[in-house]
């Protein structure tokens, strides 16, 4: 049986294009999952827009659909004023959505399955974050840090216990995303496997639907989870984002 | 399994964790940022403008439709309130006239019966004069028809008339003695 983590490996179809330091820079499979993703959801959103009817068709109003979920979400998580970065939000929403979604198809490579690339992402969300707010409220951003109505005594631990908790998010943020990509891909290969392994194995042959059935079951968690982080991941941004809005807590 | 389980990990072991692979974390970094970057291009230059316009345009449409609606209701209701005032004094009209109508035509006949009764009393009137005429006249004439007798009677018992003047006295006594 092949490893379970094979699923992970980044193929390259293409020698080094060029270097970024001393990596070579090549054209991978998660690289062309990346752009499969991204054109996914172009092609989506060109059909949902291109009519522009007051009376929506079918896609036009899958589209706007997204559109309203993501902006709700965003007002409800980061505010009205937080609105200045649905864009951003939407983009991470779709691509984690669509990158999450493309690496359940069999043989497709999952490319939030990397830390490399979830971490990535949350670091663009926190130096978002971050830019954006002293940007707009200079030093009074680092109010994110002090809680209003906490007794002076109190305040240290709480300053130091709020710079870790800020510095952990994008931790979180990727980790999260990452691992449970990662673990879900990792359980199907291997409930997979338990079926090849049981139908090889003689006697036991008998035994092979109950991973079959265990292995479609999870398929259906594993959309449900793909979907879910993607949400999970949209509303956390909002929600780092409203610090940066409004530092005040 | 367990065996299967742990020949994966030793294989994985062997090529290295392929997420903790450093090799491809240029590659991956540089595919993500153009691929991210022209989604975001796309989507805030493009997608989410037009569903926007498109969502504020329909807003608006039904906005100025609810409003045209409101309008042309209260318009609707000015005029049912227009035609009950009309309806309203259009009934006071014909009710004062029905009552005008009425009071001329019980005026008219209340004269004509009343110029009718005037005729009728002074007809009544007349016909009762002529009657209590009649009646002296006839009352006139009965002293003589009654003198007239009495000599007759006397003429036809005595053999001879008796004068004008004591017939006379003799009716007149005895009408006056009656």
């Amino acid at each position: 049986m092949a490893s379970p983590t094979e699923q992970f490996e980044i193929r390259h179809f293409t020698g080094p294009l060029f270097h970024l330091g001393d990596s070579p820079v090549t054209f991978t499979n998660s690289a062309l999952f990346m752009v499969l993703a991204v054109g996914v959801i172009t092609a989506f959103l060109a059909a949902a827009t291109a009519p522009r009817a007051v009376v929506p068709g079918r896609w036009q109003n899958l589209g706007e659909l997204l559109y309203e979920f993501v902006a709700s979400t965003v007002r409800q998580s980061a505010g009205k004023d937080g609105l200045v970065f649905l864009p951003l939000v939407f983009s991470l929403f779709t691509f984690v959505l669509i990158a999450n979604l493309l690496g359940l198809l069999p043989y497709a490579f999952t490319v939030t399955s990397h830390i490399i690339v979830t971490a990535a992402l949350a670091l663009l969300v926190i130096f978002t974050v971050i830019g954006y707010g002293v940007a707009k409220h200079g030093a009074k951003f680092l109010n994110i840090f002090v809680p209003s109505g906490v007794p002076g005594w109190l305040l240290p631990l709480i300053v130091a216990i709020e710079v870790v908790s800020f510095i952990s998010r994008p931790v979180s943020l990727s980790v999260r995303l990452f691992a449970n990509m990662l673990a879900g891909h990792i359980a199907l290969k291997i409930f997979a496997g338990f079926v090849a392994a049981l139908l090889a194995g003689g006697f036991a042959a008998f035994l092979s639907p109950l991973p079959l059935a265990f292995t479609v079951a999870l398929t259906a968690l594993e959309v449900l989870v793909a979907v879910l982080q993607a949400y999970v991941f949209a509303v956390l941004t909002s929600l780092y984002l409203h610090d940066a809005l409004h530092p005040g807590h | 399994m367990a065996e299967a389980i742990k020949t994966g990990a030793e294989v994985a072991h062997e090529v290295g964790f392929p997420p903790f692979n450093a090799e491809t974390f240029a590659s991956q970094l540089f595919w993500l940022a153009v691929t991210f970057a022209f989604l975001y291009w796309f989507v805030s230059k493009i997608a989410l403008p037009r569903i926007a316009a498109v969502i504020a345009d329909r807003k608006q449409r039904i906005d100025t439709d609810l409003d045209d609606a409101a309008r042309l209701k209260a318009q609707a209701d000015e005029a049912f309130k227009a035609y009950e005032a009309e309806l309203a004094t259009a009934k006071a009209n014909a009710r004062s006239i029905a009552e005008d109508t009425r009071a001329r035509l019980s005026a008219e006949s209340d004269a004509r019966r009343k110029s009718l009764e005037q005729d009728l009393s002074a007809r009544i009137a007349a016909a009762e004069k002529t009657i209590a005429d009649t009646k002296t006249q006839a009352l006139t004439h009965v002293g003589e028809i009654a003198g007239d007798a009495a000599s007759a009677i006397v003429e036809r018992i005595l053999g001879s008339a008796p004068t004008a003047i004591a017939v006379d006295a003799a009716v007149k006594s005895a009408l006056d003695g009656r």
